[in-house]
């Protein structure tokens, strides 16, 4: 295996650990701020409850998702020097605006809601959990542009003399439709996937009869946003894909697996290719649609990868500028029917608030929607970044020759080992702790301070036996 | 502003966050290194824990930032550096990733083995840091292999020379120090009365670093042709800041004391700088590789962005995070009740 495989195999992977985590900080940190402004205008202890109750798995998730950050940080100049090299004097610059203006905030203020209950004053308390929410989201859209630049790079001219791109154009880099396409389908997202964690484990306790009060009201909440946000997402993915198709043909030809330029063009529900991904043998398409996605006009031409791989030869020279069509032909229909299915799931949760929920059949069922958004992510970013393949800047340079020239095969065995055993590690320590305080309820979250004296199976069995 | 004007001032912005970096993480690094020495029983691990449990993130920050701008400000120092110190880093990212996360697991589960695990951890993680950034300072000091393209052509072990090995040793134990000096001032009762007794024999450890440090950078590095003999007043103020301590640490004058291992710290990374400067990475292998703040800068249109954008939010970030750490003055006790979890 050569370094720069295991690059692209370790990059990968942090990159998607990392955003397992992200999209429930965006999300429930809202809803956790909106619940703890409720408790302080109407001083009803059920709110304080539920502040804290989600609270605290918002933490649990928190603490991963910041300490795997910095890797990304770091993982530029580590592993692709050559990418640093050739686009710091853009790429940085959102970087090092995403740690001034959000890491700052979000782990200061974090440190003050966490430590501040009852020692700082309780209008500064509620503030800091806002600032922790907007920072988060801060730090988003920063890296979110910063990523969107790697999509359509804009604001740049290459500098003929050191050989590099350079910044011409501060507002054209904030200003990406790109990267704010990004960031409305991400954002949306995290709202989605904290709905959906609210939606599953309150219908736990629900089934249980358990806090029925408290965890009612969440529901009702998770559901009236989870369709808002749901339908947010998929309007935020169509609206990327349009301008996917102007900006990025080959990738939205390859996820469709489009071959040959047609006019109108037609969906593929089920493309059959042979065992090296890009050639078809067999299909089912519907008339139409495919036109309909890219421009929202019924009988536009749409171009195929082979029309576009020949475009992009005669421009770059010769080479494969074809992605992998399995994974972004696959991950992108994974992600739409998930999409769909959240769509209506919520629009059916919503409909059935009219009774009793807690009595309905279908409510063993519930607590494994939470999974659906994170598949649905983790597909999402796979389609996207595997779909630039195989530039790491779209046009502008290829991911091998961004890596770093003096890394070797047992630099980059070490650190990817070393990775896996720690991130696998902490994932189980989080998903047993989270699953512990999701299951034990808010009435544990409140007595936290439990006695170590206490042999650990009796005090785990004290959390869960003190629900009401 | 003239594009050399915009190349120095990011020098100095990045050597102020690294500064700011060593002065703050430096205590909570230290703490975190005595917490499972310290503590005896779980409620004083959790007051020491709660000493820096309000801080700790932020000023992992200033390390962040510091990255980000070396990106952002010299994307051929970040590249060559980063890529170059790569296990190195590697090592310092699982440290800080273990020890973030014990922060937050470890009262989560009461089960004592757990805790223990966690604790130990943060230990680790607190260390690892320490020692690699001390290590990879005194080797940017010193010089490193790097090609005509700016390549760095050693690997782990080439850092490991007696020098690095000195400067990361001096880090961890300045860290200890300055740590032990910061938990006299936030805890009360016997715990108290321990570190202080502890920041004594630290002391020893600290001073003997630091003085191995100073005499055998005339031997390692290139102090003598560019400083002279007489090396001005900023090392010798940082060396003389660091023996003086011990008075205020025997009159228990736990805020001088505190302020004074911070002022060591920050004089001597102004010593650091000063030797590097103008260069950012120097090539033991030919001085003409050397990267300079001329060559790896980025362009001035980057620079004066930066600039105007570090001129209006550095001032707020400050301000905010100045004022959590008043807000959080107080002594923290052991007393059950009273401590967060």
């Amino acid at each position: 295996m050569d370094p720069i495989t295991l690059s692209r195999w370790q990059f990968g992977l942090t990159t998607v650990y990392h955003f397992l985590f992200v999209p429930l900080t965006l999300g429930l940190g809202w809803f956790v701020a909106y619940m703890q402004t409720r408790y302080y205008q109407t001083k009803d202890e059920i709110f304080h409850k539920m502040a804290k109750f989600w609270g605290k798995l918002f933490l649990i998730n928190f603490a991963i998702g910041v300490v795997t950050g910095i890797v990304q940080e770091f993982q530029f100049g580590m592993n692709w020097s050559e990418y640093s090299r050739y686009v710091g004097d853009i790429f940085g610059a959102p970087l090092a605006i995403e740690a001034l203006l959000a890491f700052f905030m979000e782990s200061t203020f974090l440190g003050i809601w966490v430590f501040g209950e009852g020692k700082v004053p309780e209008k500064v308390h509620l503030a800091a959990i806002w600032l922790v929410a907007i920072g988060s989201n801060l730090s988003a859209l920063w890296i979110l542009l910063a990523n969107g630049w790697m999509q359509h790079p804009v604001g740049y001219v290459i500098n003929q003399v050191n050989g590099r791109a350079e910044l011409v154009d501060f507002f054209a880099l904030v200003g990406n439709p790109k990267g704010w396409l990004f960031f409305w389908h991400t954002i949306a997202a995290g709202m989605a996937t904290a709905s959906f964690l609210i939606l599953g484990v309150s219908a736990y306790h629900l089934l249980r009869k358990q806090n029925v009060d408290l965890f009612k009201r969440s529901f009702q909440m998770a559901v009236l946003v989870g369709l808002i946000a749901s339908v947010l997402v998929f309007l935020g993915g169509h609206t990327n894909g349009q301008y996917m198709y102007e900006t990025q043909p080959m990738k939205f030809a390859s996820i469709e697996a489009h071959w040959e330029t047609s006019k109108p063009a037609s969906f593929s529900i089920l493309t059959i290719g042979d065992l090296s991904g890009k050639r078809e043998v067999w299909s089912i398409r519907v008339p139409y649609i495919l036109s309909f996605l890219a421009c929202n006009n019924f009988t536009c031409e749409v171009r195929g990868v082979n029309d576009i791989q020949a475009e992009y030869a005669a421009t770059y020279g010769p080479g494969d500028y074809i992605p992998l069509m399995v994974v972004t032909y696959w991950t992108f229909r994974f992600m739409m029917t998930i999409g769909i299915v959240m769509i209506l799931l919520s629009a059916f949760f919503l409909w059935s608030l009219r009774k009793p929920i807690e009595n309905a059949k279908w409510m063993k069922w519930v607590p494994w929607v939470i999974v659906l958004p994170y598949i649905a992510n983790m597909s999402g970013w796979f389609l996207t970044e595997m779909g630039r393949q195989p530039w790491i800047v779209q046009g502008l340079l290829t991911v091998e020759k961004a890596v770093s020239p003096n890394l070797t095969t047992l630099d980059l065995l070490i650190s990817l080992i070393g990775y896996v055993g720690v991130y696998g590690t902490l994932a189980g320590a989080m998903f047993y702790l989270m699953k512990k305080y999701a299951i034990a309820g808010p009435d544990a979250t409140l007595n936290e301070s439990v006695d170590v004296d206490v042999a650990p199976s009796d005090s785990v069995a004290q959390l869960v036996g003190s629900q009401d | 502003m003239s594009y050399e004007f915009l190349q120095i001032l990011w020098f100095i912005l990045i050597a102020v966050l690294w500064i700011g970096f060593f002065f703050l993480e430096g205590f909570d690094f230290g703490v975190g290194m005595l917490l499972p020495f310290l503590g005896k029983k779980d409620e004083e691990r959790r007051a020491i824990i709660n000493t820096i449990g309000s801080v700790w993130d932020g000023n992992e920050v200033w390390l962040l930032t510091a990255g980000g701008a070396t990106f952002a400000a010299f994307p051929h120092w970040y590249a060559t550096m980063f890529s170059g110190f790569y296990l190195a880093l590697f090592l310092l990212l699982i440290g800080l990733i273990i020890r973030g996360v014990s922060f937050e697991y470890r009262s989560k589960n009461p089960d004592p083995k757990w805790r223990n695990r966690f604790d130990w951890m943060i230990a680790v993680g607190s260390f690892l840091p320490s020692i690699l950034l001390g290590t990879a300072f005194a080797n940017l000091v010193r010089g490193v292999p790097i090609n005509a393209n700016m390549t760095y052509t050693g690997n782990l072990f080439t850092l490991l020379n007696p020098f690095g090995l000195i400067g990361g040793l001096t880090m961890v134990s300045v860290f200890l120090l300055h740590g032990a000096n910061f938990l006299t001032l936030k805890l009360d009762g016997d715990l108290h009365e321990r570190v202080h007794a502890l920041s004594k024999k630290l002391y020893i450890f600290a001073a003997v670093m630091v003085v191995l440090l100073a005499i055998t950078t005339y031997i390692f590095t290139d102090i003598t042709n560019k400083i002279g003999i007489n090396p001005g007043i900023t090392p010798i103020a940082s060396v003389v800041v660091l023996l003086v301590t011990i008075y205020f640490i025997n009159r228990k004058m736990e805020g001088w004391a505190f302020f004074s291992t911070g002022i060591h710290i920050v004089l001597i990374q102004i010593t650091f700088f000063t030797l590097m400067f103008p260069r950012v990475m120097i090539s033991s292998t030919n001085p003409a590789y050397s990267l300079t703040i001329y060559n790896a800068s980025s362009s001035q249109y980057t620079l004066t962005v930066m600039s105007i954008i570090a001129l209006i939010f550095v001032p707020i970030v400050l301000a905010y995070q100045g004022w959590t750490y008043y807000m959080f003055r107080k002594r923290i006790s052991t007393e059950k009740k009273a401590l967060v979890y």
